[in-house]
């Protein structure tokens, strides 16, 4: 007997047909009741159904989106059962996202049912000081990047006696490969809207701020549905006052992640960070002490109040307590958000979770554009905030990309460059220009035109644009170059010495052929050449080549191939 | 079509609300015009270069009006990882404008974004806010082509 049928229908599941599927159950079984959850994890396999029975859940997997297929999930059929792999699921440990794809977002009464609002009432039981105290307790560190202590920030604003304080929640996921917190907020809306009232409560904020990015519709719905759900049910009402609670829209600039940055764009003005001290819990924005926590943190404070500060810092290393969320993905079988305790090793998240082959990844980028690459024989290393720290990466607010063997790690860092000299603001010299002379300098290497001289121009300026630049956009921006130069400098030294790139990723360290013995002469190449460089008898001009990989995209027998320069002859 | 008076007529006129406004407005008619700006500056009393300083400042707005469909090829790092450079080299090719323009129809308009937060279906485009994941060149050119022929609306 099928109760209900809930169906992924997060950014990612939409992206990947859910939308469809929702259109084919409709049609078919109008009656039926149907559920749209958010991000149940496995993105691999979205679009991804469960139907809730009365001998439990049954999973259905990378969903067609035809009729028939419908049809055998309604009959509960034994074809496209989705089960998650054992050695992910003896891996994970799933606390904050516990509900997650689990229930309805937009149903404040099914968060309620699942112990939702809980943490709110006990902490009303608590005196504020004691919710700040068992904050501490927990070891809760801000899941943003940096990782200050959250309890103690909260003290900070706690102390402050002005009449307006306020509490923000920082939702602009600018870092290219992370999806964590637009994950928590499509499919928890409610717990991070929990999290935020405990943190007013304890520390006496006033007003409530979401800054999210533009680009999560759907976070942002879903967001405002939950908000208005909070003000009917009078969760709203902390110590006697009702907290008003905006969500506002970031408008794309990866700097407004920095905390004095996204307060003058809350302000309403261009998003350049400011000089700290003063710090935002003493004078933020409009003036007024406020507190910038991550979406992650928030939504972790439901679960230190709930289980208690004790319980909670049982999980995890000495430095780093409880879980981290990662969006794990790149060159690996099962990319996704995943949910781990602290002081996992990298090695189990990428081989054992996101199910790589051993041997098939060289490195993963952890932390994004701010962080670093963390080489394949140092995968045994601990997930904590020092661990990584010691390895020249950070844990950063969760992006973890598994970069595989025929990547070029040349490359990766002139991309991450690409990105963070677009996003400078600015307003320092030496992450203005400073960015923009290392970029122009991995380009110069890409193209097969760097010396020596280039690679020890970029060891010496990445220090220097670290230490004279104001925020953390500045101040981070070369580890990418920084860690590559310290665990993959032979790549740098092949681009420069031997004009070679061995991952052939490289377009103009590489020429393209065809292998005579391969080719069946279909001129399919011939045909999807954009440049005409492909000539009657399946010779490649590599002069007029761009490298654009159409011909080896239609080649039905694999019968081109990327060449070492000069390999094409 | 409403004015730019009508949509932001009746906004908070705290300088806060700025951004919020060229929101509106970009929302409405897909850009920020000269006389949009002009509009915003006079509601919340500041000179007409804080405006275009604000928006200037934000890649979110536009000055320019977009095509009908607004191709945006994703280039986060799963994306790049996982070749969003080719994909905008066949989208270039396919429909003969480069990142941040427009063609003379008015049809298309290709922008290059940093990350759409679907990572896990890399490499992934999106048309008018619909995501395409999964990508190789077939079923890339698949969906253009959809597009040009009015096929998808």
């Amino acid at each position: 007997m099928i109760n209900r049928i809930k169906i992924g229908a997060g950014s990612c599941g939409l992206a990947a047909g859910a939308d469809e599927i929702i259109e084919i159950f409709k049609s078919i079984a109008p009656d039926q009741k149907l559920v749209e959850v958010g991000c149940i994890g496995h993105c691999y396999a979205e679009p991804l159904i469960e139907v809730e029975t009365d001998n439990g859940s049954i999973f259905y997997g990378n969903i067609e989106p035809k009729e028939e297929s419908v049809k055998n999930i309604l009959a509960l059929g034994k074809e496209g059962r989705f089960v998650p792999d054992e050695s992910r699921t003896s891996k994970e440990l799933l606390k904050v996202t516990k509900l997650a794809g689990k229930i309805n977002p937009i149903d404040i009464e099914e968060y309620e049912n699942n112990g939702g609002y809980s943490a709110l009432k006990k902490a009303f039981e608590n005196t504020r000081a004691q919710i700040v105290e068992e904050v501490k307790k927990s070891g809760l560190r801000g899941r943003g990047g940096a990782g200050f202590p959250t309890g103690l920030k909260w003290s900070f604003l706690a102390a402050q006696t002005s009449e307006d304080k306020y509490l923000i929640c920082n939702a602009d996921e600018g870092d290219p490969g992370a999806f964590m917190d637009r994950s928590m907020m499509e499919s928890v809306p409610h717990q991070v809207l929990e999290g935020m009232l405990i943190g007013a409560y304890a520390t006496g904020a006033t007003e409530i701020f979401i800054y999210c990015r533009a680009e999560y519709p759907l976070a942002i719905k879903n967001l405002g549905i939950a908000a208005k759900q909070i003000a009917e049910k009078g969760y709203d009402i902390v110590d006697g006052r009702k907290i008003e609670i905006t969500i506002k829209e970031g408008a794309g600039a990866f700097v407004c992640g920095e905390e004095t940055a996204m307060i003058n764009s809350l302000e309403g003005k261009r998003g350049t960070p400011r000089f700290r001290p003063p710090f935002p819990t003493d004078s933020g924005f409009k003036g007024k002490p406020s507190l910038i926590n991550n979406v992650e943190t928030f939504a972790n404070i439901a679960l230190v109040i709930r289980e208690g500060g004790e319980v909670y810092a049982r999980t995890g290393t000495e430095g780093s307590k409880g879980t981290k969320l990662f969006a794990l993905a790149g060159d690996i079988k099962n990319p996704g958000l995943v949910e781990v305790p602290m002081g996992i090793t990298i090695g189990e998240i990428v081989y054992d979770i996101g199910g790589a082959e051993k041997g098939s990844v060289k490195a993963v980028q952890i932390g994004g554009p701010s962080g670093g690459c963390i080489p394949a024989d140092k995968f045994d290393i601990s997930v904590d905030y020092d661990s990584l720290k010691s390895l020249g990466a950070i844990m950063g607010s969760g992006g973890l990309i598994a970069v595989g063997k025929n990547r070029c790690m040349v490359e990766t860092a002139r991309y991450f460059l690409d990105f963070t000299a677009k996003e400078s603001c600015g307003k320092c010299t030496f992450c203005r220009v400073g960015t923009k002379r290392m970029l122009e300098t991995l380009e110069k290497i890409t193209k097969g035109k760097g010396t020596l001289k280039d690679v020890e121009f970029l060891e010496d300026i990445g220090p220097k644009i670290i230490k004279g630049s104001l925020c953390a956009l500045g101040g981070s921006a070369p580890n990418p170059v920084i860690s590559t130069l310290r665990f993959f400098k032979n790549e740098y030294l092949e681009h420069v010495l031997e004009g070679k790139c061995s991952a052939l990723q490289c377009n103009a360290l590489v020429e393209l052929k065809i292998i005579p013995e391969k080719c069946i002469k279909c001129k399919l190449c011939i045909r999807s050449c954009p440049v005409n460089a492909i000539s009657d008898d399946f010779i490649v001009d590599n002069d007029l080549c761009t490298r654009c990989n159409s011909c080896i995209e239609v080649c039905p027998k694999n019968a081109v191939e990327r060449v070492p320069a000069g390999g094409a002859k | 079509m409403k004015t730019v008076t009508e949509i932001i007529g009746k906004m908070n006129k705290d300088s806060s609300y700025i951004i919020r406004a060229l929101q509106a407005v970009q929302q409405e008619e897909g850009y920020v015009s000269d006389k949009a700006i002009s509009a915003i500056a006079t509601h919340f009393d500041v000179s007409e270069a804080e405006i275009e300083g604000v928006l200037s400042f934000y890649a979110q707005f536009k000055r320019t009006k977009p095509g009908k469909y607004v191709v945006a090829v994703c280039d986060g790092t799963a994306c790049h990882i996982k070749g969003a450079s080719l994909i905008e080299n066949w989208v270039v090719d396919e429909l003969g404008i480069k990142d941040g323009e427009t063609d003379e129809n008015g049809t298309f308009s290709l922008e290059l974004v940093a990350c759409l937060g679907c990572c896990s279906l890399a490499p992934v485009i999106s048309v008018n806010g619909k995501v395409y994941g999964k990508l190789n060149r077939k079923e890339l050119i698949k969906i253009l082509k959809k597009y040009q022929k009015g096929e998808i609306q």
